[in-house]
């Protein structure tokens, strides 16, 4: 509906979907009008096919996070990469981040392009339990840009939730772009009555990051999606040199851990900076089978399990 | 917008490289030595600019000549404007979808009474979508000097920034170059210094692509306090490479000539 408009909607719009839509006051002299007053109201049809969908996916983890370049991606794909050590396990992982999909990147399937079959779009696959769904795929070079408003944006995830062919998944790990924004609202609203699991916020330790955290977090309580826990990424480096800790992003505020006891939200542990992430994500390669030793594999691990914990016994 | 001149946007296609951390050093470098600075706070869902300019609780005013932006101190040589200012609690989030973030962003443009400044830095969010482009095609009507790309060095980040080039060549956006951001760290306790996002990524492609590279900026805890605590990092620390980077940053623009411009020293 959203995607029919032809200008943006005024201050007072009563929203499109609403029953208002047309008539009250703010509509007076909107261009809009007409299409809103004779658009078809009540729920939206494709979220009755993205229900069906979605009805072979277990669990569906959302990883947030306010502030950009914290480690959301990282996560997601370090995430749907141990989910997926188990061969019984059925993963897909599905990158929402329109305008700056890394995930292709990340996991190694750059270059690759979807298929389309009889059952809708077949995602691009890892391995044989690991299934990727981007946006990245849909270009025909690394450096094109999408350059997309809003309502583009969401068709394309409503696509991405309606069409991919998962098959039976175990987890839907899902990557999102920085922001309380068009891709955030409308992922929830999408998967409203598909039963979503909750929500991993991803941040790293200083304050500036930790300000948009927290309005993340009032978000996912507004918006009344679980909060799984919050994950603190980039904390602390180990010198390679002399092995002595020291702190490039200084929690000046007492990091994440002390943020979730203050919003009352689980704190589910630091993951510390090793140049070898960076190089892993780059490489497209899972970190934590290249490195199965290290401090972060370790701290990764216990998160996960974590995780898988919550997310197995909120059912 | 047309007092102002020169209008500088801070582009990155990837979040947390430092776009809010480059334009609040360069707007503070440039009053600090001796220029009318504004600085724009594009960022509708997580401003950042507030805090790193010690500013966090101030609101906006408006007068018969539109919004007033926040000062940094009484000689008003460095105005703010940010969505945070017209926040009542700063962790409510803004919850908005494109259209209504657009008008904001127009309201920006058109309604701040910034005055006669040389410079405005514009800060954005990361991606290529809305806000880019409505702050783009507004900006497009006031000739401005063009965009800066800020990225990290690896792989990942230089990728997202190709995509950003795409939209400044797409938009007809001037590129004014590319910095570097946390190029390296330095161990406080070795002096050991390690490439954590790799290096010389931003280099590579600003030879690439023809565009011209304006520097880099090392890892610098220091710094990073700083813009926490909003403390003026320049009189704090005089002798640091980030500082010798801005300066060779300022000295490498090629500002549209035509101007002269109203430097004190």
């Amino acid at each position: 509906m959203s995607d029919q408009l032809v200008a943006p909607p005024p201050e007072n719009c009563p929203g499109t979907q609403s029953e208002m839509s047309g008539k009250s006051a703010a509509c007076a002299g909107c261009p809009n009008q007409q299409i809103c007053a004779t658009a078809p109201k009540g729920p939206d049809p494709d979220i009755i096919e993205i229900e069906e969908r979605m009805k072979t996916v277990k669990n569906k983890i959302l990883v947030l996070s306010g502030k950009g370049g914290v480690g959301k991606s990282t996560f997601s794909s370090q995430l749907s990469f141990a989910l997926s050590m188990d061969e019984k396990v059925e993963v897909g992982l599905l990158d929402i981040d329109i305008c700056g999909p890394s995930i292709p990147k990340i996991m190694g399937l750059e270059g690759e392009n979807i298929h389309i079959s009889g059952q809708g779009w077949d995602p691009v696959y890892v391995q044989d339990n690991l299934a990727v769904m981007s946006v990245g795929f849909l270009l025909e070079k690394e450096e094109d840009a999408v350059i997309w408003r809003g309502p583009k944006k969401n068709g394309i995830i409503k696509q991405f939730l309606k069409d991919v062919y998962w098959n039976d998944l175990d987890y839907l790990v899902i990557d999102t772009p920085p922001g309380t924004s068009d891709e955030h609202l409308s992922i929830v609203q999408y998967l409203k009555t598909s039963n979503l699991s909750g929500a991993v916020i991803v941040t790293s330790p200083q304050d500036v990051a930790l300000i948009d955290v927290r309005k993340e977090i009032n978000f996912c309580k507004k918006v009344g999606v679980p909060i799984i826990g919050v994950v603190e990424n980039m904390s602390g480096f180990v010198c390679p040199k002399c092995n002595k800790e020291s702190q490039i992003f200084i929690p000046t505020t007492g990091g994440a851990e002390k943020m979730s006891q203050d919003m009352n939200v689980p704190f589910l542990g630091r993951i510390p900076i090793d140049p070898l992430i960076a190089r892993s994500c780059d490489e497209g390669k899972s970190y934590l089978i290249t490195h199965p030793n290290s401090e972060a594999t370790k701290q990764y691990n216990l998160i996960f399990n974590k995780i898988k914990e919550i997310v197995n016994n909120s059912k | 917008m047309d007092k102002i001149k020169h209008k500088i946007l801070v582009l990155s296609g990837k979040g947390g490289v430092g776009k809010s951390t480059v334009s609040s050093q360069l707007a503070l470098y440039l009053s600090h030595i001796g220029y009318k600075v504004g600085l724009l706070d594009v960022d509708l869902c997580g401003p950042s600019i507030p805090k790193m300019m010690g500013l966090e609780s101030k609101d906006v005013h408006k007068s018969t000549k539109g919004w007033v932006p926040v000062y940094t101190d009484e000689s008003q040589k460095l105005g703010v404007i940010s969505i945070q200012f017209l926040l009542g609690d700063k962790d409510t989030p803004v919850i908005w979808r494109g259209p209504k973030k657009n008008s904001m962003i127009k309201q920006f443009i058109d309604d701040v009474n910034w005055g006669e400044i040389d410079f405005l830095i514009i800060d954005t969010p990361p991606g290529t979508s809305d806000e880019h482009i409505s702050v783009t095609e507004e900006l497009l009507k006031h000739n401005p000097d063009g965009a800066i790309l800020v990225t990290t060095p690896q792989a990942v980040s230089i990728s997202d920034v190709k995509k950003e080039i795409s939209f400044c060549n797409a938009m007809k956006l001037p590129i004014i170059g590319i910095i570097e951001n946390m190029s390296g760290y330095v161990c406080p306790h070795c002096s050991e210094c390690t490439n954590i996002f790799s290096s010389e990524g931003g280099k590579l492609l600003a030879e690439q692509c023809n565009i011209k590279f304006l520097g880099k900026l090392p890892i610098d805890p220091n710094l990073s306090i700083c813009s926490e605590r909003g403390i003026n990092y320049f009189t704090e620390y005089p002798n640091s490479s980030t500082l010798a980077s801005l300066k060779s940053f300022v000295d490498n623009f090629n500002f549209k000539s035509s101007t002269t411009t109203t430097a004190t020293n």
